[in-house]
């Protein structure tokens, strides 16, 4: 048994220096915001249509299921708020933090390990290049600036969604739609559970570039690493979305 | 040349382990400035990890690495900075950054390193590549060429900023006898015409030969022995003699 636990624990604990070395080199120069800049483009832009398709069918589909569950208590004036408190809150946020988990986790995985192996990491550094700073940090804060942005754009296109889906039965208009979607919305409902996905754009950065940079074995190793970034990205988001959850709630109780 | 200069690179009993196998075991050697010098011996004695020990992207276990009389044993990739900026690294499998295109790759270090308008740095690296005869594939990507083409880009990157030293990771493995031939001269030239410190490693014995004031062969992490081509020929060890008396281009 400490067979197993051990090398789980210096694992663990060499992941954990790796992510406090993003944090302290994140604000020590040079920046490379160029090299950032490229990095907010190709994992958040790109992201942009996958969130924006997913955010109007779940729009779609919640909207569907509180109608039917509101609807029984003649409560339907009730659904656009409704929706708008389970997207903003808790809907949006995880669900765009699990797909992106996925779409980017996936790819820093991959193209990390396939430049390990390749020794193209090792190149950068032969050139004078920190490979740390230059791959690592750049991947880390264009997570942390993405993941809050389209997460609004999930929330947003989710409200659309559901506006299709009561407008195609009751013909409701666009204003008075919003208007009733926001009537309940409060900062501590918007803004917090907004920032949390900052959070989850470290973590999913974090975990698939240090599974990325330590990949070993070749191209099964890169394959490894791609699918570990997924897994361990995803359990950790959910994990670290009850504690910030809890967090949230003690300072804004519901 | 100044006969109280450092040498170029010096290494002073490095040894490296991964986990029980020594590869490198306490070798010492100095290599003077605007020298050739292969390294020879069978694959993985630690030959190509006697390389990156020299550019730090291994550290020894023990013993200290100097390059141009400074220690650089430990230092981190800040420190190393400026002296990586002077050494050039041709890698076993080029190690091109198969994300940009071949004439990036080779204008990557004079964009990060140097002040030079956009202009001025695509027009170097298109010389660069015309001397390892890649003229017409500036714009390609890297999987677009040949394990050939590949290592000559490779070079052109790595004499992109003029080292004062080049290391070499079996610079004419995989090439035709002609391109191999002209990459032996290129590396001459460039030993001759800028005073630049070769450090080769190679299989290729005819290389060694045209390449190489001094060769030294490793063997199981040991030096087992250094010196001219013609004194390697006449060399006690029989291993050596055989490996001098090969023609192999791998």
């Amino acid at each position: 048994m400490p067979g197993l636990i051990l090398p789980l624990l210096a694992t663990a604990g060499d992941a954990a220096l790796f992510a406090g070395r993003a944090v302290r080199e994140a604000f020590r120069p040079p920046f490379e915001l160029r090299e950032t800049l490229r990095q907010l483009f190709e994992l958040g832009c790109k992201s942009a249509p996958l969130i924006a398709v997913s955010g109007f069918a779940i729009g779609v589909v919640l909207s569907m299921h509180t109608r039917a569950s509101l609807a029984r208590f003649g409560a339907e004036a009730l659904i656009p708020a409704g929706l708008a408190i389970a997207l903003v809150r808790e809907t949006g946020p995880l669900t765009a933090g699990l797909l992106l988990a996925g779409r980017i986790g996936a790819g820093i995985g991959a193209e990390l390990g396939a430049m390990k192996v390749t020794e193209q990491i090792d190149a950068l550094e032969a050139s004078a290049v920190d490979s740390f700073k230059y791959l690592v940090v750049t991947r880390v804060v264009a997570c942390v600036i993405a993941l809050p942005l389209l997460t609004s754009l999930m929330n947003f296109t989710g409200m659309m969604g559901g506006f299709a889906a009561e407008t195609s039965i009751t013909g409701i208009p666009l204003g008075a739609y919003l208007a009733q979607a926001f009537s309940l919305i409060e900062f501590s409902d918007l803004i917090p559970s907004t920032l949390k996905t900052a959070v989850f754009g470290f973590i999913i950065a974090v975990v698939a570039s240090y599974l990325g940079t330590t990949t070993s074995s070749g191209t099964e190793g890169v394959g490894q690493a791609s699918t570990r970034s997924v897994v361990t990205g995803s359990i950790m988001l959910i994990v670290a979305n009850v504690i910030l959850v809890r967090i949230i709630f003690f300072f804004y109780p519901a | 040349m100044a006969t109280d200069a450092p040498p170029a690179i010096e290494l002073r009993e490095v040894s490296k382990a991964f986990g029980d196998l020594r590869v490198l075991d306490e070798v010492s050697l100095a290599i003077p400035a605007g020298h050739g010098f292969c390294i020879l011996g069978r694959s993985g004695t630690g030959k190509s990890v006697m390389l990156k020990h020299i550019i730090g992207l291994m550290t020894p276990d023990a013993g200290h690495v100097l390059v141009e009389g400074r220690d650089i044993t430990g230092l981190s990739s800040r420190a190393l900075s400026p002296i990586r900026q002077r050494i050039g690294f041709l890698f076993q499998n080029a190690a091109l950054f198969d994300s940009i295109t071949v004439g990036e790759n080779v204008a990557f270090p004079l964009r990060r390193h140097t002040t030079l308008p956009d202009e001025e740095i695509r027009a170097r690296a298109a010389a660069l590549l015309a001397q390892v005869g890649l003229e017409r594939d500036f714009d390609k990507m890297p999987a677009d060429l040949s394990g050939g083409m590949r290592k000559r880009a490779g070079l052109a990157r790595a004499m992109a900023l003029e080292p004062s030293i080049l290391l070499a990771d079996e610079p004419s493995a995989g090439l035709d006898p002609v391109t191999a031939a002209e990459i032996d001269a290129l590396l001459v030239e460039l030993k001759h015409g800028s005073q630049t410190t070769l450090v080769v490693v190679t299989h290729n014995i005819p290389s060694a030969r045209a390449i190489g004031d001094e060769l030294l062969f490793l063997h199981e992490g040991r030096v087992l022995a250094r010196g001219t081509a013609d004194a390697l020929d006449r060399n006690e060890h029989a291993m050596v003699r055989e490996f001098m008396g090969s023609t192999g281009s791998g």
